[in-house]
């Protein structure tokens, strides 16, 4: 298979070689060398031991058509979070739609336009740190390295030191019926400066029932003081593909904290990497992943304790119905230097049916010797008593089911701050069993 | 109203009811009574509907339905309610929203409409009274982290909610000090209603004192022994279940 769908993405970048300022085609040609060096990983390959991507590569996507130019702005509204009137940009099938977009209300400070704008009105910052992070040089990382040797648009985010925004900025990448059979490829950079604070939401969803592939990478760089808080949320059509990779480097006493909701896609695949790259800082990272029927969810995070005196507190939960399949990696990686790291991961599993599977596997490697690091995970059912209390009050089965199962996931979605998100996705969470 | 009629029930291969008979009528309150594993717990699961008894035998007439054949919420929109003797903690799920759960799918049953969350605040307001509580625990778990107490109450609480035809009091003094008690047992007297029953398990006769029963049943070895008025607990009190028990396994034996 390899070979032919090599080729194919071979073919895709032959038609970005001659784009963009001399830094980007370096940078492009560079993934690309990666890519055809190293070959898509296969379930031989540690980090996707548990999930086959063969099914994304087999499908051999092309680019992505451009969006048919019908979506309206009452398409985009079910995306949207009601009540709020957010900084929204809106990707259709890759590609920036402006005329969907909204970008007002902001502070002075903070900048925020497509990438591909960026490039034009920012080639310094944006040359600075595009492809510094995402790390592509290695087999497991093959899809990032396409995404960078075939990016062509997705966000930007620059947020000036000292100055805090508010109101968060939403991202929302749609998928159309144009969008079947194709590849889009989101590439985001988010830069926070010095002491300033952001909040940014990351969606991804589909219009139709289109069999797509949603290859995204997502960048962040978090300076000294600063704070970023990144919610993903996974929403992509049930015939879906997505694969995105996150990485944030945070400078001293910074703060990123992460939430990955993910309930969409056929397959899914969630990397959330950080490096704690200054003294004193903190990393959040939370998830909660809902599916049934065949769908896989793959989610792999890593924490790399680089400095001393960081925490890092991780907490991802799991509802599996029917045949579905679960799988949480979690990495902790403390250097020698890193004394004092604090760390704790839990992942905590409810399987609804017998037929469902969850791979969870705990990755410390720790070499440092005045360190704290816990980990632990549950893989547990509904609890029988719990449902039988609520029907002796009247609560019939099915609504008994979805309240326990809303119930294993609370605590979880309890730490969104966001409180209209928080509400949105507690609905989402709450409906998503229904009618079964 | 309530018809019980030789009733047999079993876990796994233990049979543990051996043949009940009861009537309890509107407006009567009947305790039952008895030593540690006669049974008391498992007459009031299988009136509830405890999927973990078997029924083997006998049948459950309920206001001319079968009871048997109802699921443990049908007999919760009939009128049925039974007080745990262990409340069951359930994280994640807010007694506020648990309550208004129960309260508006109980009242979709009688074919009243749903209470909003607001309006439904005022009515919690009244019932909360009733048991003591603060509008707090609203927002606590249900039941977590709650003392003994504090669980009994709820279970009152959830009762005064959903205003049953028939209670059933699991042990519902067990664990309580007297303070909590009497607090528990006003709360069931004043949701007494003339069209009401309630059967009170309990193992201690110090609630007949506060919840007055019309009946006293005394339930061993899964069938009932003897039968009589409040004074019947006083003389267990006294004397303990040993002569009962002895007289029994001579009946037994007579016949």
């Amino acid at each position: 298979m390899t070979t032919e769908a090599r080729d194919a993405y071979r073919q895709q970048f032959g038609g970005a070689t001659t784009e963009g300022a001399e830094w980007l085609r370096a940078l492009r040609t560079g993934a690309m060398t990666a890519f055809d060096t190293h070959g898509f990983p296969t379930t031989r390959n540690e980090d996707w031991h548990f999930t086959s991507p063969a099914p994304i590569i087999e499908a051999a996507f092309a680019p992505m058509m451009p969006a048919l130019g019908t979506l309206t702005a009452a398409d985009v509204e079910p995306f949207l979070v009601p009540g709020t009137e957010w900084a929204t940009l809106v990707f259709v099938n890759g590609r920036y739609a402006p005329q969907l977009s909204r970008v007002e209300h902001l502070p002075d400070g903070v900048r925020v336009m497509n990438l591909a704008s960026a490039l034009l009105e920012e080639p310094t910052l944006v040359g600075a740190h595009l492809g510094s992070l995402a790390r592509y040089d290695q087999q497991a990382f093959a899809f990032t390295a396409l995404n960078t040797a075939l990016l062509r648009d997705g966000a930007f985010l620059h947020v000036r030191q000292d100055t805090v925004v508010e109101t968060p900025i939403h991202l929302v990448y749609l998928s159309d019926a144009g969008a079947e059979g194709g590849v889009s490829y989101p590439r985001n950079l988010i830069v926070v400066d010095r002491h300033a604070k952001a909040t940014i939401i990351e969606q991804y969803g589909a219009t139709g029932d289109a069999r797509y592939f949603t290859n995204a990478v997502t960048e962040a760089v978090i300076a000294d003081g600063a704070t970023l808080t990144h919610y993903k949320v996974q929403r992509e059509g049930r015939k879906a593909f997505h694969v995105g990779h996150i990485e944030a480097t945070q400078g001293r006493d910074s703060h990123f904290i992460s939430f990955s909701f993910a309930t969409g896609a056929a397959l899914s695949r969630n990397n959330i990497y950080t490096r704690l790259a200054g003294a004193g800082c903190g990393a959040t990272l939370n998830g909660l992943y809902m599916l049934d029927g065949e769908q896989i969810c793959d989610h792999q995070t890593s924490i790399e304790h680089a400095e001393p005196n960081c925490y890092s507190r991780e907490l991802y939960k799991g509802v599996l119905d029917d045949s579905s399949h679960g799988v949480f990696n979690g990495k902790v990686y403390v250097h020698p230097v890193a004394q004092k790291t604090d760390g704790k991961q839990t992942n905590n599993t409810l399987l609804l049916s017998p037929r469902a599977r969850i791979d969870t596997k705990p990755q410390l490697e720790i070499f440092a010797d005045d360190v704290k690091c816990t980990h632990g995970a549950t893989i547990g059912q509904l609890d029988d008593r719990m449902a039988f209390y609520l029907k002796s009050r009247g609560v019939g089965a099915e609504s008994a089911r979805q309240l326990l199962t809303y119930a294993f996931a609370a605590d979880v979605l309890e730490t969104i701050e966001l409180e209209p998100l928080k509400g949105e996705l507690e609905k989402s969470a709450l409906e998503r069993f229904v009618s079964k | 109203m309530l018809t019980i009629t030789n009733l047999s029930a079993s876990v796994g291969d233990k049979q543990i009811l051996r043949g009940i008979n009861l009537t309890v009528n509107a407006g009567e309150v009947h305790a039952i009574m008895g030593p540690n594993g006669s049974g008391k717990s498992t007459l009031a699961q299988v009136i509830a509907g405890h999927p973990g008894y078997e029924v083997t035998g006998g049948s459950i007439e309920y206001e001319g339905k079968d009871l048997l054949e109802l699921e443990p919420e049908e007999r919760a929109h009939a009128g049925v309610f039974l007080a745990f003797q262990y409340p069951i903690e359930i994280p994640g799920v807010t007694n506020a929203y648990f309550l208004r759960t129960a309260y508006n799918e109980v009242r979709k049953a009688r074919g009243e409409g749903e209470v909003d969350p607001m309006d439904f605040l005022d009515v919690m307001a009244e019932k909360l009274k009733l048991v003591e509580m603060d509008e707090s625990m609203l927002h606590r778990s249900v039941n977590q982290g709650f003392s003994g107490g504090e669980k009994k109450r709820n279970e009152i609480l959830q009762m005064a909610v959903l205003e049953p035809k028939l209670a059933v009091l699991d042990e519902t003094d067990s664990g309580l000090d007297i303070d909590a008690l009497r607090i528990v047992a006003d709360g069931v007297n004043k949701l007494r209603r003339p069209g009401n029953a309630t059967i009170v398990v309990t193992h201690y006769q110090r609630l007949l004192n506060h919840i007055v029963p019309d009946f006293v049943h005394v339930l061993a070895g899964g069938r009932i022994i003897k039968s009589g008025g409040k004074e019947l607990a006083l003389e267990l009190e006294a004397r303990g279940y040993d002569w009962l028990l002895e007289h029994e396994t001579t009946a037994g034996a007579a016949r």
